[in-house]
């Protein structure tokens, strides 16, 4: 019987291939990787009945563009950045479990907030796991290229009974990111006041920001101090802050160690919504009770 | 003589999920990951090692912020006490067989005073300790380096250094794993295979690791 897959006809500034990352190996030197938004993608997979480590694609300010190939009819669902989504040029829900025949598709338009979308499929991607992940990283360069229209991605047997669910309430991302930080651990590399000033400020996402980070432009940083920092362990919601002051805000294909103090770092819990801010948009930090 | 606290500096939050364990040097760093790796306390995940910290992330449901600081004051004080053991070592030696045919062994050469013979002869000598990892998959920073060695890196890097180049700066040395860019003094080149994710560990250079080079071809010594 012919396996199903997914065409790839158009990806948007960048499409990939997440899951929910390759943790574990970090002593050798590979990021996590994995869905910027994983909650995301995890709800992009409960939608379709799939297993929580299940790969989908990973999109960056919608564009993607898919055909569907197989026999029968096969469930997707979008999540995310909530962009238009139709299928075969007929508008379809977000959120929603989407049946698509073979032949069928499926395109998804930039989002109206948030930055990246969670294209799932019963059954999972298919592609060659490597390390255990079939993330794409972007910082070493594991896992599958980025997606390029031409591509055709293998989808896996469905492993679980349908949910039989019609659609997922969810919030769009906001307009202004509110981040909880606890400062650290080299916050004593700054002058007392400066993680209040990491917190009075409002930041923008800078176009130079990627999986691996964002770069946030804003009142210059400055150290209380001279000389360089041994490079040290790095995480992902680490707030680095080079010479020039304006830090950059690690996310899923963080390098593992890092040079730069580290003024403070953002809350696990407030990570997806960091893997969601787009170029250009507001952001701001607030001090979490210890 | 390491310090009756193990010498365990500091432990620095890092988030909600990690901590940072400051040491008083790579010894320490070295002999606290052994031992955390061997046995570890519950909730601790990756171990990321680095010249004077251990980073040490944490499942925040199985424990928090003060339990994992007494355990780990408590391992560093009773590796230093002899109360717990330092691990046997996880992997064997490694010798690495070098070419030693690099294009920045003249200049070492130049900026240390020796013949190349002698750079050759000295970084052949010791037995390294592939202290920790990072810059890319199966990059490990070698320990052990004689001190006549130690230069400065390169002041342009190079664009792409070639997968396989053993190479020294700033008291370590190192091997590419694969073509990146770099500014690393590059002493040779070795085939090893550093790297190979269908591998269990794919890093040949592990953390803890010993490992000798030795010079094959035209820089091997008569």
């Amino acid at each position: 019987m012919t396996p199903w897959r997914l065409e790839i006809l158009a990806t948007g500034p960048l499409a990939t291939v997440q899951d929910r990352g390759r943790p574990g190996w970090a002593e050798l030197g590979v990021p996590r990787s994995g869905a910027a938004d994983g909650p995301a993608l995890a709800l992009a997979n409960r939608l379709v009945g799939n297993a929580v480590d299940a790969a989908g694609v990973e999109t960056t300010f919608g564009g993607l563009r898919v055909r569907a190939r197989g026999p029968g009819a096969r469930y997707v669902a979008v999540t995310g950045a909530p962009g238009a989504v139709t299928v075969d040029g007929v508008p379809a829900p977000f959120a929603a479990p989407l049946a698509l025949g073979d032949g069928a598709v499926l395109e998804l338009g930039p989002p109206a907030s948030g930055l990246r979308s969670y294209l799932a499929v019963r059954g999972g991607l298919d592609v060659p796991p490597v390390l255990g992940s079939r993330a794409t990283d972007l910082l070493s360069g594991l896992g599958p290229a980025p997606l390029r229209a031409g591509d055709t991605l293998p989808v896996g047997e469905p492993a679980a009974p349908f949910p039989g669910v019609d659609a997922a309430p969810c919030s769009a991302p906001p307009g202004e990111f509110a981040l909880r930080v606890l400062p650290g651990p080299r916050d004593d590399w700054f002058p007392p006041a400066a993680v209040e000033s990491l917190c009075a400020a409002r930041w923008t996402a800078t176009s130079d920001s990627n999986r691996v980070g964002i770069r946030l432009s804003g009142p210059e940083l400055r150290r209380a101090r001279d000389g360089e920092l041994p490079a040290e362990g790095m995480v992902a919601g680490a707030l680095q802050v080079p010479p020039n002051g304006q830090p950059v805000l690690f996310l899923a294909d963080h390098p593992v160690t890092g040079g730069y103090p580290v003024i403070a770092v953002v809350l696990g819990a407030d990570l997806p919504l960091a893997g969601q801010i787009p170029p250009g948009a507001a952001v701001r930090f607030r001090s979490a009770r210890v | 003589m390491t310090a009756p606290d193990g010498g365990l500096r500091a432990v620095r939050r890092v988030g909600d999920q990690a901590v940072l364990a400051e040491l008083d040097g790579l010894p320490g760093v070295l002999a606290l990951r052994a031992s955390l790796a061997a046995d570890r306390p519950p909730g601790v995940g990756e171990l990321v090692a680095a010249a004077t910290t251990l980073l040490v992330r944490y499942d925040p449901a199985l424990t928090d912020h003060a339990e994992l600081r007494r355990a780990l004051a408590d391992r560093a004080r009773a590796l230093a006490t002899g109360s717990v053991a330092p691990p046997a070592p996880a992997h064997a030696p490694l010798t690495i067989r070098v070419r030693y045919d690099g294009p920045d062994l003249a200049e070492v050469a130049a900026l240390t005073g020796l013949s190349v013979a002698e750079v050759v002869a000295r970084h052949t000598a010791p037995l390294y300790t592939v202290a920790f990892a990072g810059f890319a998959p199966g990059f490990g920073y070698l320990t052990g380096t004689d001190p006549v060695l130690h230069v400065p890196r390169r002041a342009e890097p190079r664009t792409a250094v070639p997968a396989g180049s053993v190479a020294v700066a700033g008291g370590f040395t190192g091997v590419y794993p694969r073509s990146s860019p770099g500014g690393w003094r590059l002493l040779g080149t070795t085939d090893a295979p550093l790297w190979d994710t269908d591998r269990d560990p794919p890093a040949l250079l592990v953390p803890g690791r010993s490992v000798r080079f030795t010079a094959i071809g035209a820089g091997a010594a008569a």
